[in-house]
């Protein structure tokens, strides 16, 4: 089968490949490009764990071919951190509020939350619920997540306060 | 789980995409957002030879208002329905509808077109289309042509498009102002398809119901239009008497199989269930002046 040509932005980087039409967004991130933090989960589209944003959609990356990416931009875990270089806000937070235990779920629930909260920057507890409910954390640490996610939405906003 | 390989096709037109079908023939597979065909593939219950990716044909997207329907380009996401306002105000059910669908994740990539036309009893668009009375529009060599949802359905994954067809808009009648409506889904936990739902659609004049629409899901081989079942609601003021006899008509009417969901009673337990919920909740907005 012929190789495709992609041409894609990783965390604002270009990047040009050739791939088999058939090689999955995951295995492309993380065999081909070295991005280790989406992780593989279920592989069924479940557990959110791969979970990058493509164009501004969180997007399982187990289920998505890199073919269906060409010409996308495309943030990974890897390219989510504070204006500074350091940690991000919600980083920050899920360490301050014990939002991980064993962390496999951690690169998918910050870059799904990121999302989120670009998209409602105050969400209400349901709403937070609601929009991660597309990503399992197997020690269950669910409450602390909330809470990791409600205060870096605080957080953001006494940031952006202070700015003004 | 890897997939087997195959030739990626990303055409700019629906032409483009109805020639690139005629070409391959049962090689080939329509892409939308994948989340049902991609798990296929690496499972390799699916093994197509050629995908041809729709995400760049512009006409396909889209929601508009033409007099009493609504119009949605078959790409449109889950996603992009429940944030659309004309959506929620012309046809709320369909935003309860899709609020329900797979997760945030999948709804971001999951598509209304994707949903009625894999044919999969478990997806929930279908029966939500049968009870609005809704139609596809197929685009083919010959032309384009409009099937009623209610006629769509012939097997599991199986409808009434035909091979060289692509199903590109799906054309919704708007229901009358003051339309009660719901969809009421039970399922094992947020991803799942439905144990059973039921989608209700309810027109109520001067306290008696002068309308009414029951459809059922993942309950048979196809989505259920229980036409008796809504006949048996109307002209009554909806009394439990009157939701007995719409419960009694679809139970007649619904074929589950015993699957990791349940036995076959448990499944007409919880459509029961299902049903009763969800009439007493269109009857509860009915006549609130919004359809």
């Amino acid at each position: 089968m012929d190789k495709l040509h992609v041409k894609l932005q990783v965390n604002g980087k270009p990047v040009e490949a050739l791939v088999e039409p058939r090689l999955l967004l995951i295995h492309f991130l993380r065999e081909e490009l070295g991005l280790t933090g989406p992780h593989i989960g279920c592989e069924t589209s479940h557990c959110g764990a791969c979970t990058v944003d493509i164009g501004g959609r969180s997007v399982k990356s187990c289920t998505v071919f890199t073919a269906q990416a060409n010409g996308a931009e495309i943030t990974t875990i890897e390219g989510i951190k504070g204006a500074d270089g350091g940690l991000h806000t919600l980083q920050e937070m899920f360490r301050e509020h014990h939002g991980l235990q064993c962390g496999f779920c951690t690169p998918g629930m910050i870059t799904r939350a990121w999302r989120l909260l670009e998209e409602n920057p105050d969400p209400s507890e349901a709403e937070i619920r609601q929009g991660m409910a597309g990503n399992l954390c197997r020690c269950t640490g669910y409450q602390n997540i909330v809470k990791a996610i409600r205060a870096a939405a605080d957080a953001r906003h006494a940031q952006k306060e202070a700015a003004e | 789980m890897i997939p087997g390989n195959f030739a990626y096709h990303r055409p700019a037109d629906v032409a483009a995409a109805a020639r690139l079908l005629q070409e391959y023939g049962d090689e080939a597979q329509i892409l939308a957002g994948g989340h049902s065909l991609i798990p296929m593939m690496k499972l390799r219950m699916a093994q197509p030879s050629h995908l041809i990716d729709l995400q760049d044909i512009a006409g396909l997207k889209g929601i508009g208002r033409d007099g009493d329907r609504l119009v949605i380009g078959a790409m449109t996401t889950q996603h992009e329905l429940i944030g659309d306002p004309l959506v929620a105000e012309a046809v709320p059910l369909l935003r309860a509808a899709a609020v329900q669908i797979a997760d945030p994740q999948v709804r971001y990539v999951g598509t209304i077109g994707g949903n009625v036309a894999n044919g999969d009893p478990g997806n929930d668009m279908p029966g939500v289309m049968q009870c609005l009375d809704a139609s596809f529009e197929l685009t083919g060599p010959g032309g384009t042509r409009e099937v009623r949802a209610r006629a769509f359905y012939e097997a599991a994954f199986t409808t009434a498009r035909a091979e060289d067809e692509i199903l590109t808009r799906v054309i919704v009648p708007v229901p009358k102002a003051g339309s009660g409506y719901a969809y009421l889904k039970q399922k094992r936990k947020i991803g799942d398809y439905a144990t059973a739902a039921a989608a209700v659609l309810l027109g109520v004049e001067n306290g008696s119901c002068a309308s009414a629409a029951i459809a059922m899901t993942n309950l048979a081989a196809t989505p259920v239009f229980a036409e008796a079942a809504g006949a048996a609601l109307v002209g009554t003021t909806l009394d439990d008497a009157a939701m007995d006899a719409a419960i009694a008509a679809m139970l007649a009417a619904i074929d589950p199989a015993t699957d990791n969901r349940g036995p076959i009673e448990f499944k007409r337990h919880v459509a029961r269930q299902m049903l009763r919920r969800a009439i007493a909740e269109a009857a509860g907005r009915a006549g609130r002046g919004t359809a």
